[in-house]
């Protein structure tokens, strides 16, 4: 079967500064994929690679089609879901107004029906659906911004850092959902974590990024008993 | 001046030779055109001071300017005084007032700043109009016809050469004036404010300065103005003028005397020779079938549209002016001024 | 002028709707420059003028195509949109990564062009522009109210009305209220954030066509009409507070109101002073009130 998304060689950088020196990987379809690293190794900046958010050079292929030189906006519209570092809420709208924007790639009529299922793995958000997103605390943005993820039903869903300054319970709540989802509909996943353990936790093949570069490949499994990121990601 | 290389005085004093040679090689109304050369030269330099060392934007130096004539025409006019000696009184009352504006003006940053003194220009001759017993109204004030006091030269010629010769005078003392404590101080407060005021910089005094320092220059430039035109109206520095004048500073360049007087050459000459400039423009859409008729130079608007664009194109092309070009293709020369604007990513999406 | 020593309460509600009636034309030009200024960052000084431009050509199909009132009116609307989307594509999208002080100045470029070509293609003269308010007033308990006031004020606040209910109720509303919040994230979500800045342009334009189509009638139609209606538009979005497009129709009637009532009962304010007014009232309105009624107070980070 053909990978869902492949790269091939890419290069990234952000003007003068090269950040990725020639980064290859594969997602397949129904596979949830892990990328860890270091600060600054690039995770990042490849998930901006694959959602059209980057200056590149090399391939990237999604679903079949070369998506080299895509914008960002086809690459939603072809059902790729990002959730940003640092969750990308539009603070000023509501809560449902989010959930709407989720929407926006979705042409079909069942997105009414949609928003409600997804608040249904969050029922809290049917309650303040009102509330300024603004005011939401940390966890609750991040579960608004992969609730507003779902909705646009994408094909690939990548999260970037989602564990990042939430609360274990959070951390734990959220991957519960993800995992879910991969689970009982086969949603494609493309984590970034710099939590190592519940990244590994979670996937079922992980790539370890170093200075723009994968430095380790391998299944979780296998990475979890691999001596050198033992020693770097997991401490001990 | 800082960093005078070998070039640049060689730039100059041919500089010195053009501006002395010219009323010899060409006719009496060149020469007076010229002269209007050297006054919005005088003007431009005042907006440069306040625009390229503080970054702020003005729009209203036409109001100044305003001052300055009306200030000029009524010394000489009303209580004889001789027409010459009203020159520093019209840019001292222009620059007071522009110190005035420059108290509020601290609490205004760029845009907001702009709309002010948009207004201030736009009120000018509203006012000049309701004060008509000094102002003499909308008919204005008529004064004598120049007169020179050296036999050998024209009240043309001579009126050249004073106007070139305050120029010349008011340039030295903006480098000066630029390049001294004062004006380091003005950089830094257009680079950082924050910074600027918690290293100790006083802001209020600096920016008000700029500000009467800036108007000054715009008022003698006015003052000179009036004796030039012998007549000076509520509608003599229209809110455009005002514009025109900050289009031809980013045209020309406000970081060089050669940029100030391309600038000021801008200013004098486009509302005259844009509808030269349209013609060939027309006639190659023309020639490539494009259904447009004839344009006639002297329609009102024309001029207008012509440098609207320009100032799109030099804003595009080079921002810092034409002026600027040559120090963006080859070896940058040593500035006078910090640039006027410079292309930056906007903190962004 | 009256004197107030004939203060009568009829002559009071008469001002009152003419006071709303401008400033619901404030407003409107307000509510553009506000609508910019969200979506785009940019204080577009051309927007007085490309109202001019537009309520020109509502003249021209009216004068030279023998189209009535309201049928030029909404042709125009379209007119006003396609230009702003335009302008907004063409001129400012090279811009998109210059300095602030660059920006205006090519807003500045813009006022000058616009000024221009209206005198060009229309020539400065002024002129009647006959509006669709016939002066038969209306007369409730007993006071004639001017039909042609409570009819701009009527259209004026429809035309917010109808555009706040788009922004608010429309996909492609909250895309564009999405778009001038994040549009990073936006992209992401797959707006096209690009186009989303030519649209607000675009509705912006239209606003400020209605704002100098219903003026008109009152001051004569010539190329610099507008520039006295666009200090007191800035001074209302400035009141208002910059970004609050709720505070840029409030202020704008605020100022209307308050001008008018000034004007009637104050003695020694004529119609001369119009213009300094409106500039004293600016600089007032910069200087203490930055944020405004409605704004939030923007702290710099060091």
């Amino acid at each position: 079967m053909a990978p869902l998304l492949e790269l091939s060689d890419v290069e990234a950088r952000y003007g003068p500064i090269v950040a990725l020196h020639g980064v290859s990987l594969t997602v397949e379809p129904g596979e949830v994929v892990a990328l860890l690293g270091a600060n600054g190794a690039g995770k990042t900046t490849t998930l901006r690679s694959v959602s059209g958010t980057v200056q590149k050079r090399g391939k990237v292929l999604y679903a079949g089609k070369d998506v080299t030189r895509a914008s960002a906006d086809r690459l939603a519209k072809l059902g790729v879901a990002h959730v940003p570092e640092g969750r990308g809420i539009l603070t000023e709208l509501t809560l449902w107004e989010n959930l709407r924007m989720g929407a926006y790639v979705r042409r079909d009529r069942s997105v009414r029906a949609d928003l409600e299922r997804v608040a249904g793995h969050f029922p809290w958000m049917l309650e303040r659906r009102n509330q300024e997103a603004g005011t939401l605390s940390g966890g609750e943005q991040q579960m608004l911004a992969l609730a507003r993820a779902l909705v646009a039903r994408p094909k690939l869903l990548m999260l970037d850092e989602p564990s990042l300054g939430l609360a274990p319970l959070v951390v734990q709540e959220l991957f519960r959902v993800v995992t879910e989802l991969n689970e009982q509909e086969g949603l494609t996943v493309l984590v970034v974590e710099q939590n190592a353990n519940i990244a590994l936790d979670v996937s079922n093949r992980a790539y370890v990024l170093e200075v723009g570069r994968v430095a380790v490949e391998g299944s979780s499994h296998e990475l979890r008993q691999h001596e050198g990121v033992r020693r770097s990601y997991l401490g001990y | 001046m800082i960093g005078l290389s070998p070039l640049r005085v060689v730039l100059y004093a041919a500089l010195l030779a053009a501006i002395v040679a010219l009323p010899y090689t060409t006719g009496e109304f060149r020469v007076t055109q010229f002269s209007y050369v050297g006054v919005f030269a005088i003007a431009l330099v005042g907006l440069s001071i306040l625009t390229g060392i503080t970054g702020q934007i003005s729009l209203g130096h036409g109001g100044f300017m305003a001052i300055g004539a009306y200030v000029t025409g009524i010394l000489a006019m009303k209580y004889g005084v001789p027409e010459l000696a009203t020159i520093p009184l019209g840019g001292l009352v222009a620059g007071i007032v522009g110190f005035l504006f420059g108290f509020p003006a601290l609490r205004l940053a760029g845009v907001y700043l702009a709309l002010a003194t948009f207004a201030f220009a736009l009120i000018v001759p509203s006012v000049a109009i309701a004060m008509g017993e000094f102002t003499g109204g909308t008919a204005g004030i008529l004064l004598d016809l120049p007169t020179s006091p050296v036999g050998a030269l024209t009240p043309d010629k001579w009126l050249y050469f004073v106007t070139w010769a305050i120029a010349i005078v008011l340039f030295a003392g903006a480098v000066l004036f630029v390049n001294g404590k004062r004006g380091r101080a003005l950089r830094a407060v257009r680079d950082n404010e924050l910074a600027a005021t918690s290293s100790g910089v006083s802001l209020s005094r600096y920016k008000t300065l700029a500000f009467g320092v800036s108007a000054f220059y715009a008022g003698v430039a006015g003052s000179l103005y009036a004796i030039l035109n012998f007549i000076v109206t509520p509608g003599t520095f229209p809110v455009t003028l005002s514009i025109l004048l900050l289009a031809g500073l980013v045209v020309g360049g406000a970081t060089s005397l050669i940029g100030v007087i391309i600038g000021a050459i801008f200013v004098e000459f486009i509302p005259l020779y844009a509808g030269d400039v349209l013609g060939p423009v027309v006639n190659f859409l023309q020639r490539l079938q494009v259904p447009i008729d004839d344009v006639d130079p002297t329609t009102p608007g024309v001029p207008s549209v012509v440098y609207g664009v320009i100032l799109l194109l030099v804003l595009l092309i080079a921002p810092t002016g034409l002026a600027g070009l040559p120090g963006r293709i080859g070896v940058l020369t040593k500035r006078v001024y910090s640039r006027l604007n410079v292309p930056e990513r906007r903190a962004n999406p | 002028m009256l004197l107030p020593l004939a203060f009568t309460w009829s002559e009071f509600f008469q001002q009152v709707v003419f006071g709303l009636s401008i400033g619901s034309v404030y407003g409107s030009l307000a509510l553009a420059i506000v609508l910019i200024y969200r979506t785009t960052r940019v204080v577009n000084f051309a927007q007085g003028e490309m109202a001019m431009f537009t309520t020109f050509i509502c003249w021209s199909l009216i004068t030279n195509h023998g189209l009535s009132f309201w049928p030029a009116f909404f042709v125009t609307l379209g007119a006003a949109f396609v230009l702003g989307v335009a302008v907004e594509r063409i001129v400012i999208r090279p811009f998109e990564h210059a300095s602030h002080l660059a920006l205006i100045l090519v807003t500045i470029a813009l006022f000058v062009i616009f000024n221009g070509l209206a005198a060009w293609i229309w020539t400065p003269e002024q002129r009647a522009f006959v509006g669709p308010f016939s002066a038969k007033p209306f007369i409730i308990g007993g006071v004639a109210i001017s039909r042609q006031d409570v009819g701009v004020l009527a259209v004026t606040l429809l035309t917010v009305a109808v555009l706040w209910a788009f922004f608010r109720f429309t996909k492609l509303g909250l895309a564009m209220r999405a778009a001038a919040i994040g549009p990073g994230a936006s992209r992401l979500m797959g707006v096209r954030v690009e186009w989303m800045y030519a649209l607000g342009w675009g509705f912006a334009t239209v606003l400020g066509a209605v704002s100098g189509m219903m003026v008109a009638p009152s001051i004569f139609l010539s190329p610099g009409m507008m520039q006295l209606v666009l200090i007191y538009a800035f001074a209302a979005a400035v009141l208002g507070g910059i970004e609050s497009p709720v505070g840029a129709v409030v202020g704008g009637l605020l100022l209307g109101l308050g001008t008018t009532l000034i004007g009637a009962y104050v003695p020694f304010v004529s119609s001369d002073l119009d213009v300094p007014i409106a500039f004293t009232i600016l600089v007032l309105v910069l200087l203490f009130r930055p944020a405004g009624l409605f704004g939030r107070v923007v702290v710099r980070r060091v």
